[in-house]
């Protein structure tokens, strides 16, 4: 498909790392320089992901724009990229987040390096999404540690090496995991695929496991994916991972990065070992729940208001899970749809509470106080992505969740169950949290605090244009997504006994 | 009877051409000697240039035979003494890179410590050519010869730096104890042949194949394995033999011991292929457990202790232990299939990572040695602290090297150990591949701990002290390490050339 055209996919990884050169060689006496440089670079990227999300044909099944080279032939590695509806909208959120993150937050020192690592970071995060080939997904999902590693150790807050260190350890521990699996599953696949290749179609088609090892290796995915997300209980390095990153950070961990577990787990949990996926289900039902309840209630007790966004993400990242593995098609493209929700509104939440902390110089939900009278733009401006985060019909959230549990509620009722009393504590701690920071007077130390500026305004502008618009008008998304979804779940059916329950078939608009 | 007529006697014949590599290597070794010993001193980088020309030559004609290897196939040198293959071949080669790369270094260090003279390089020449015979031995008294050849170079190099009381230590410690393991390698040898009749590996593998195993001592022969495990295990450091290696590696002259852990370790491993794999396949049983539990011992106790030194030489001793580790896991994969006309991947991921390891360590160690200044002691890790902006070129190399240790993709070092992943996955040695990745991960927050003081840490009133006079270096440093750097992230993105080559590494000469 798409021989000799350009190749866009490449490109999208290739335009960020060469960005992150030409910073390499700016004059580090002229940061400006480096930053138009970054941010131009990253802006391009973005053009090019809005140009592939044009001619991006809606309604079609399977890979587009697939560029296709052998790289390391001994080994049957080539450099495989493509895209399909559930990576597309991953591809265009990273784009985007990345020129709005840089544009929104200031490192304040070493900004060459800062643009360095975060530009290796997009490439990492992009080829990540786009890569269709087992080896070179591995490279990318290890690659982007060590970027993230460094923005968070070198410019974040005070507990920054610990956290920075936590997040390395968790997460090159579960990719150890995979690292072997992935092997594994190549060489087990040799006989029944007929040669040994790194290539992720022909293995998802052609790969046929014995039940027990299809189950190990699906397991040793299953970690690495479960630590990234991070799915109840191998969690405990996000809070800190994201109170001490800088914003931008954030932003990016919190908008892209925990994409990269959920969408690994569909992409190569569901897609390579269907039958084990089928299997493992009631545990990652229940481990999904148990996030979403565990992650409202910690929210709710946090002082620090980074922290709860930290929990939050928890939270919604276990109605992701949820609706993974309920296996229906609208849940699961509910749960596509709740990955560029979370990215956005999440990402959005970092970069406010990033900027409430430069004007106070403090995130600690106590020493906040009627912020609203003092600055109303700004308070309107949070107002609106903490709806989105709750998840208030006409706005982005509520599609997400929504189609989430009505999907999930016809093949795993008693979870749906539980797990919709998480829409209520979402709720519950946002609205308390917001009515703690902004209502009431402000007392001296608040009163002085700076409205909105223009460029903040700008940057906010684009995260509530997206969330206002696929939660007013999500048809274009879902018409992308859906058949990717439906699919990956005849994928499902085909390789079990699991049948899809009819009501869920017949799509979304009809 | 008493005295054979000196005309019967017929000296074997002996293949001068094919033995090139390594004659180039002793004629040079000679020639410094001499030479250096009757001119007046020679102008700057000369003894270097005679040396990497010597190295570049003879890795050059290895080239040569490679080829005449490949159409030929393997043979045996001067009566079945020496073998004559391509697994010979790829160490003679990856010892000249090491002997290339550090004279390079040397010349640098020599200078700074105003210790110039021909001495250290003969020194590496001879240790080099001791090394070659080792790797290409076809028969335990040649092997052992080599041994010593290279071992008796290496006591008197670690004991080099005469100024400095460490390196005395060092040398002396070295010596005891490697006279030492060298007694455990004769004795063992002695067995064997007491068991076997011969001690040539032909013969004893054709008398092994031969006689019923109710004829063999088994006993005699298995101690005499037993013993010659114990000899080599402690040449490549494999725990529980490893206690000498940090002290030695931390007293000996930076360059020297960059040249123990690449070439020492390179021709100690060609020595163990030897030995296990080419002479022993009909006892792969009884040692391949053996193996099992060093390589676990050696990934183990390397990561884990190599956390808590605090000096950089320390940490890099401890490291290697690790990394022999990972060679062990590719030499437990080769053990499946010893003896095979096909003995699968073992090997060539035992080379790839060898070479891979030696371009690595060196340049480390190289960063080390020009880092640590005239005195060759600011080797705590406090004396990174603020290195990347006294010499930020340096510590961009030392971050490469460091990485590519950690095994982060798009580095040689991510080549080298996929490869030996990979081979143990396909011999379904599950365990240790994992326990492997996983040391791996511990071993990578040790890397990043230099990476973070060097990057990252304000630099104290000791370090500033260091930044001035004495770290100059003069261009001979900087290529070696620009060389070992360029190899390790060109291998890391094209390493197709360097696996094919090793692919061919699996017939030996018997």
């Amino acid at each position: 498909m798409n021989e000799g055209s350009f190749p866009i996919l490449t490109a999208l990884i290739a335009t960020p790392l060469a960005g992150a050169v030409l910073v390499m060689l700016a004059n580090a006496r002229r940061p400006e320089i480096a930053k138009l440089v970054g941010l131009l670079t990253s802006v391009a990227t973005a053009a090019l992901s809005v140009w592939l999300l044009a001619s991006f044909e809606s309604g079609a099944e399977s890979y587009q724009f697939v560029s296709k080279h052998p790289w390391i032939e001994q080994w049957g590695i080539s450099w495989h990229l493509g895209v399909d509806g559930i990576s597309l909208f991953l591809v265009v959120l990273t784009a985007v987040l990345f020129p709005l993150s840089l544009l929104g937050a200031d490192p304040h020192h070493g900004h060459k390096q800062y643009l360095v690592w975060m530009l290796i970071l997009e490439a990492g995060v992009m080829g990540s999404f786009l890569s269709l080939d087992l080896f070179v997904f591995f490279l990318f999902f290890e690659v982007v540690l060590v970027p993230m590693y460094f923005l968070i150790g070198g410019w974040g807050y005070e507990d920054r090496v610990h956290a920075a260190l936590k997040f390395f350890l968790y997460t090159a521990g579960g990719s150890a995991f995979m690292f072997v699996g992935i092997i594994a599953t190549v060489y087990l696949a040799r006989d029944s695929v007929g040669e040994i290749t790194f290539d992720l179609v022909r293995l998802s088609e052609d790969a046929d496991f014995a039940t027990s090892t299809g189950r190990w290796l699906f397991f040793a995915f299953a970690v690495a994916f479960a630590v990234k997300v991070p799915i109840f209980p191998l969690h405990t390095w996000l809070p800190d991972a994201h109170t001490q990153a800088p914003t931008a950070g954030s932003v990016v961990l919190a908008g892209v990065m925990l994409k990269l577990g959920t969408y690994g787990l569909l992409r190569f949990g569901l897609g390579l070992f269907p039958e084990a996926a089928y299997w493992a289900r009631p545990l990652l039902l229940t481990l999904g729940v148990v996030g979403i309840i565990y992650g409202a209630m910690v929210a709710t007790m946090q002082k620090d208001l980074k922290r709860l966004v930290a929990y939050s993400s928890i939270a919604h990242l276990g109605f992701i899970i949820l609706g993974t593995f309920a296996f229906t098609s609208q849940s699961m493209s509910g749960s596509v749809l709740q990955m560029i929700n979370h990215g956005v509104s999440t990402g959005a939440l970092f970069l406010l509470v990033g900027w409430i902390y430069e004007r106070r110089k403090t995130r600690l939900i106590a020493e906040l106080r009627g912020i609203q009278q003092v600055a109303p733009i700004f308070a309107a401006g949070f107002m609106v992505v903490m709806l989105s985060s709750i998840g208030v019909p006409g706005l982005n959230g509520f599609v997400g969740e929504y189609l989430v549990l009505i999907g999930s509620f016809l093949t795993a009722r008693w979870w749906t169950v539980v797990a919709a009393a998480g829409v209520i504590l979402a709720a519950v701690y946002l609205l308390w949290a917001y009515q703690r920071v902004f209502h009431g007077e402000p007392d001296d130390a608040n009163r002085t605090f700076k409205e909105l500026t223009l460029r903040e305004g700008m940057v906010l502008l684009p995260f509530i244009g997206l969330i206002v618009f696929c939660g007013v008008y999500p048809k274009p998304m879902l018409d992308r997504i859906e058949p990717s979804i439906a699919e990956l779940i005849e994928h499902v059916e085909e390789n079990t006994d699991f049948v899809s329950p009819e009501p869920a078939r017949a799509g979304i608009d009809e | 009877m008493i005295a054979q007529p000196v005309s019967t006697f017929t000296g074997p014949e002996i293949g001068w051409y094919a033995l090139s590599p390594l004659l180039v290597l002793v004629a040079a070794a000679v020639a410094l000697l001499v030479a250096g010993a009757l001119t007046p001193p020679w102008p700057k980088g000369g003894y270097a240039i005679v040396t990497v020309g010597a190295a570049t030559a003879s890795a050059v004609l290895a080239i040569i035979q490679w080829q005449n290897i490949s159409d030929d196939g393997p043979s045996t040198l001067v009566a079945g003494a020496v073998s004559f293959d391509l697994s010979a071949m790829f160490f003679t080669i990856t010892i000249c890179v090491a002997v290339a790369l550090v004279a390079l270094l040397t010349d640098d260090f020599l200078r700074r410590q105003a210790l110039d003279g021909p001495e250290f390089y003969a020194l590496y020449l001879v240790a080099a050519a001791g090394g070659i015979v080792m790797a290409s031995a076809n028969d335990l008294i040649v092997l052992f010869l080599g041994v010593e050849t290279l071992s008796l170079a290496l006591y008197v190099l670690a004991a080099a730096d005469r100024r400095r009381s460490k390196s005395q230590e060092s040398g002396l410690k070295y010596f005891v104890l490697g006279s030492f393991s060298s007694a455990f390698l004769l004795y063992g040898i002695a067995l064997v042949y007491g068991a076997t009749g011969s001690t040539n590996i032909s013969r004893v593998v054709v008398y092994l194949q031969e006689s019923v195993p109710l004829e063999r001592f088994d006993a005699l022969l298995l101690t005499g394995v037993a013993l010659m495990m114990v000899g080599l295990a402690f040449k490549i450091a494999a725990a529980p033999f490893h206690v000498w290696t940090p002290d030695v590696y931390e007293g000996a002259p930076s360059p020297v011991s960059a040249f123990m852990a690449s070439a020492g370790k390179v021709a100690a491993f060609g020595a163990l292929v030897r030995v296990l794999i080419v002479a022993l396949p009909f006892y792969r049983e009884d040692w391949q457990p053996v193996v099992w539990v060093l390589a676990l011992v050696s990934l183990v106790v390397g990561s884990v202790l190599a956390v808590v030194q605090t000096n950089v030489k320390r940490l890099l001793a401890y490291s290697s232990i690790n990394h022999v580790g990972f060679v062990l896991v590719g030499i437990e994969s080769a053990a499946h299939r010893a003896g095979a006309v096909d003995s699968g991947p073992g090997v060539p991921s035992v080379g790839v990572y060898l070479l891979a390891y030696t371009v690595m360590v060196i340049g480390s160690f190289g960063v080390v040695a020009i880092a640590s200044r005239s005195g060759d002691d600011a080797t705590s890790l406090d004396s990174f602290r603020g290195f990347a902006t006294r010499r930020p070129v340096l510590a961009v190399a030392f971050t490469v090297f460091l990485l590519a240790q950690a095994g982060v993709p798009f580095t040689s070092g991510f080549i080298a150990k996929f490869g030996v992943v990979q081979a143990a996955v396909e011999e379904r040695s599950y365990a240790i591949a994992l326990i492997a990745m996983l040391t791996s991960v511990v071993a990578a927050f040790l890397y990043l701990r230099i990476i973070v003081t060097m990057w990252m840490s304000e630099p104290d009133d000791a370090s500033v002290e260091l930044a001035g006079a004495g770290t100059s270096n003069s261009w001979t440093g900087t290529l070696s390490i620009g060389l070992a750097a360029g190899f390790t992230v060109a291998v890391g993105i094209v390493p197709g050339w360097l696996l094919d080559a090793a692919d061919d590494l699996t017939q030996f000469a018997r």
